[in-house]
């Protein structure tokens, strides 16, 4: 097609969501490799990459391999990319905060999927910080469109600065659909590659000059903040609104004009809430911000309120480089929105009318914060007395069969994320802590390593009481027995089982293991094996024989790593085989040192595992005790009266069988 | 400012509350319409509590739909129906509720009531509420998946912002292709019977205050 043609051609445009935009805008701009760990809400950019013509779209195992992975594909000249979510960035810190040292040959972007109110989190850091702390540059889009036109973007600002770009996203853009027009693909000749050691090698005398030579492209990177388009003004209908010096001519006759400085989602929410009596300074390159620019906004309207969701990252900056409206007030931000949790067009207005800057008084829970209470804390939503519907486990699910065993071994259990994060909840109740990916093994270690050395205590303690009992007045016995509670009495004996999924124990578990081995610690590991990565949506891990592009691939076993690892005891075990799943963790538990018990199962989601028949409640034996209901399987009911097994939502697992004292509940058909 | 009509999906995880926010927001953007959509997975995909907004209009900034703003609320769950009534304007409103109940778990475990009287706390003034039952189509339909294309029948009729063949020509196109058939039956099932309002009590009860 001739350009003119093409000019012609009728443009397609389409619903995308934030990732499938990105996804789109990465391709356009010839993206050949990218690299991603699974994560809420990053996980359908590589989806959606992996089914797009001419790209290498792999899963990692974690989020430092997928990193490294589009770093080498950078270095090689190809445009390259890694997406993860938030937390995942903090795993692939250590190779990202070198690479902004060698800078990239191929464009080379970072996507970080923030989870602000932590829908699917474990926490809602604010990734923006990363950028001035690692010194790459920034840019967040607002909603689908601009998240296709900030991923091409992205390549080429990487290519033009020699530096490593982050395109940072939250779960409202990720998971909003909007219009999207569609371009097409350009790959980009690659860069040539030409052996570099003092670029690419990062011992320190090369590092050193690196070091220098990054502040030279941060300054680049400045000026193209300072000149992009991604940064605009909208100033406030019916303003006349000429050059920097021009009076206030928003709203009515005297009327104060207000200049919000906004990016990403909050963006929406201001103009949603703000409409268009207030000028809008839009950043959608946010580091380095275009401080001069924001300074000349600023200096054109009457009051400033800075819209950003969680830190007050834009407001620091803009408060350090004394940035004033022209009134010479300061500049509002976080004194009257939260800090914490997503924001809203609700919680602007609310922040706008605090401030004095829209008409109306805030409700009382705002006026509160007013008072200088709970500025930063959202205030709860009304929550009409309903019972809650938190997730919970599937019917069926191998998960639910395991905890249930592992709940009566009166050990410590140190869980990790995914779905089985959910056994935590009641009833199951069945997890002591949960960090981060792959803190269930090391978490467990230290807590055995901290038992080893109060038991030793404990029997220092026992002894020197026995030698003093003679001398010691009573005071003195209560004090010695006081200790002995300190040092936890008669518990620093309990035995410590580390649960984890496949996928997690391929992303950051293995380490924890070896660890396990190396410094000698009686940590039974659980593997929940359900041969998937349940939580995201069933994407493909190294055990399950297949990738992302769904080429075969050797089929990684967690009981041949733990066998390579030297760990002295290694099982496999159905854990919906209750008497025999027990059995083996009493055995490992008994075995007195490092142990692995592999519980396999498959995730009763995946479409190779069929239903098995329905069970059934037998009216006539049940006499509504409701033990059954303990395991908190969805499917079973309680109706007020009754128990019921739901047929439709009965997945036949049997767990709940052996919990019903009166043998009511049956297989479909089978009477007594 | 121009105005922005505001759509809440509402139901369990599993459900299909997604695909069906899916098929109206494509609707409305053969129709002309700036739409955006929201909707958070993640978690809440093991039997939470889902909604889905959906906004349109000439110009359409935030994705979400607040308290009081809702001008439709299609409920796939009775108990979600209620969760999410404060969201719909004060003054009218239209509710489409499911006829159907799916217990909690804490319900399940006797740690907390199911609400009674739904519907009746469903009114308001100028409101219309209607009860579908889903499951019912989706049956006659011959698939029982279907209840999401059924009730998306019933909502089609009431919005009025585009006709049956907009819909049934977007919904051949985002059903798995095996089902196409069978969800275009159940929508044809929901769009008379969201013509009947008031009038066939066994498939459809409709009330009016
Ligand atoms: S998706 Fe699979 S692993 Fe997750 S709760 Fe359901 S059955 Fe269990
Ligand atoms: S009702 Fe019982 S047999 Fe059926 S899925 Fe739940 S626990 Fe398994």
């Amino acid at each position: 097609m001739t350009e003119a043609a093409a000019a012609l051609a009728p443009r397609v445009t389409v619903l995308l969501s934030g990732n499938e935009a990105v996804a789109r805008g990465a391709w356009e701009a010839g993206v050949l490799v990218a690299s991603a760990y699974p994560g809420t809400p990053s996980t359908e950019i590589l989806e959606n990459l992996a089914a797009m013509e001419g790209v290498s779209a792999e899963w990692a195992p974690n989020e430092k391999v997928a990193y490294e992975t589009a770093f080498g594909g950078c270095l090689a000249g190809v445009r390259s990319l890694a997406a993860m979510k938030h937390v995942g960035v903090n795993v692939a810190a250590d190779p990202l905060f070198t690479s902004v040292y060698t800078g990239v040959n191929g464009g080379l972007v970072l996507i970080s999927a923030d989870d602000p109110g932590m829908h699917s989190s474990q926490n809602e850091q604010d990734n923006r910080r990363y950028a001035p702390f690692a010194r790459l540059p920034m840019l967040e889009p607002a909603d689908s469109a601009e998240a296709r036109d900030m991923a091409t973007l992205a390549f080429q600002l990487s290519e033009d600065l020699g530096l490593p770009v982050m395109l940072r996203l939250t779960t409202r853009v990720s998971h909003s659909k909007s219009l999207v027009e569609l371009g097409e693909r350009r790959v980009p000749a690659p860069k040539a590659y030409r052996k570099d050691p003092a670029k690419y090698v990062m011992v320190p005398a090369n590092a050193r000059v690196r070091r220098v030579d990054l502040e030279r492209r941060l300054e680049r990177a400045r000026a193209a903040a300072e000149a992009s388009p991604l940064n605009r003004v909208e100033w406030a209908s019916g303003s006349e609104h000429r050059a920097a010096g021009a009076t206030s001519s928003a709203g009515a006759a005297g009327a104060r004009h207000l200049g919000v400085i906004t990016a990403g989602i909050a963006y929406q929410y201001a103009r949603e809430a703000l409409g268009d009596g207030a000028s809008y300074f839009k950043v959608g390159m946010t580091y380095p911000l275009p401080i001069e620019r924001i300074r000349e906004f600023a200096a054109q309207v009457d009051d400033v309120l800075i819209v950003e969701e969680l830190d007050p990252y834009m407001e620091e900056a803009i408060a350090a480089a004394g940035v004033r409206p022209r009134s010479g007030r300061p500049a509002v931000g976080k004194a009257v929105l939260p800090a914490i949790g997503e924001l809203s067009p609700a919680r602007v207005r609310r922040g706008a009318q605090l401030a004095g800057f829209l008409p109306g008084l805030p409700d009382p829970v705002a006026a509160r914060a007013d008072a200088g209470e709970t500025a930063v804390v959202p205030e709860a939503d009304p929550a009409p007395a309903l019972p809650d519907r938190p997730p919970v486990l599937c019917p069926g699910c191998p998960h639910r069969a395991a905890f249930w065993v592992l709940r009566r071994l009166g050990a410590v259990i140190t869980g990790d994320i995914g779905c089985y994060t959910l056994g935590a909840a009641p009833p199951l109740s069945a997890m002591d802590s949960c960090i981060c990916m792959g803190a269930s093994i090391t978490v467990g270690h230290g807590f055995a390593k901290a038992q080893e050395r109060l038991r030793a205590l404990h029997a220092v303690g026992e002894a020197n009481e026995a030698n003093e009992a003679n001398e010691a007045d009573k005071a003195d016995k209560a004090d010695e027995a006081n200790e002995a509670d300190a040092t936890g009495g008669d518990t620093p004996s309990k035995p410590v089982i580390a649960v984890i999924g496949d996928s997690t124990f391929f992303h950051s578990g293995i380490t924890g293991l070896m660890n396990v081995v190396y410094n000698q610690s009686d940590v039974v590991t659980v593997v929940l094996d359900n041969r998937t990565t349940g939580m995201t949506g069933h994407q493909p891990n190294p055990g399950t024989g297949v990738t992302l592009q769904g080429v075969g691939a050797p089929v990684l076993q967690p009981e041949d790593i733990a066998r390579a690892l030297r760990v002295p005891f290694v099982e496999v075990v159905d854990p919906n085989d209750a008497a025999a799943f027990e059995d083996t963790l009493r055995r490992a538990l008994g075995s007195g040192g490092p142990a692995v018990v592999v519980a396999r199962a498959p995730c009763v989601l995946l479409r190779s595992v069929k239903p098995k028949k329905p069970y059934r409640v037998d009216a006539a034996a049940c006499n509504a005790c409701r033990a059954c209901t303990r395991i908190g399987c969805p499917a079973i009911m309680f109706t007020g009266t009754r128990v019921e097994i739901d047929r439709s939502l009965c997945r036949g697992c049997a767990a709940c069988v052996a919990l019903c004292r009166q043998n009511a509940i049956r297989e479909e058909g089978v009477d007594l | 400012m121009t105005a922005v009509t505001n759509v809440l999906l509402a139901g369990v995880g599993g459900q299909g509350t997604i695909l069906a926010g899916k098929i109206l927001a494509e609707v409305l953007r053969r129709k002309g319409h700036d739409v955006k959509l929201s909707e958070i997975h993640g978690m809440s995909q093991r039997g939470g509590s889902v909604v889905t907004y959906v906004r349109f209009g000439e110009k359409v900034f935030a994705p979400v739909v607040e308290q009081g703003e809702a001008d439709f609320l299609l409920a796939f769950e009775k108990l979600e129906a209620l969760r999410w009534a404060p969201f719909l304007r004060s003054q009218g409103g239209v509710v489409i509720v499911n006829d159907e109940i799916i217990q909690p778990l804490a319900v399940n475990l006797g740690q907390a009531a199911y609400p009674h009287d739904v519907v009746g706390r469903l009114q308001g003034p100028g409101r219309l509420v209607i009860v579908a039952d889903g499951a019912a189509m989706a049956a006659q339909a011959g698939d029982t998946r279907t209840q999401n294309v059924a009730l998306c029948g019933v909502l089609a009729r009431q919005m009025v912002a585009a006709l049956r063949g907009d819909w049934q020509a977007v919904i051949a196109t985002m059903v798995p292709p095996k089902t196409v058939e069978a969800n275009l039956a159940a929508f044809g099932l929901g769009w008379e019977a969201g013509g009947r309002v008031g009038q066939d009590q066994a498939l459809l009860v409709g009330r009016s205050l």
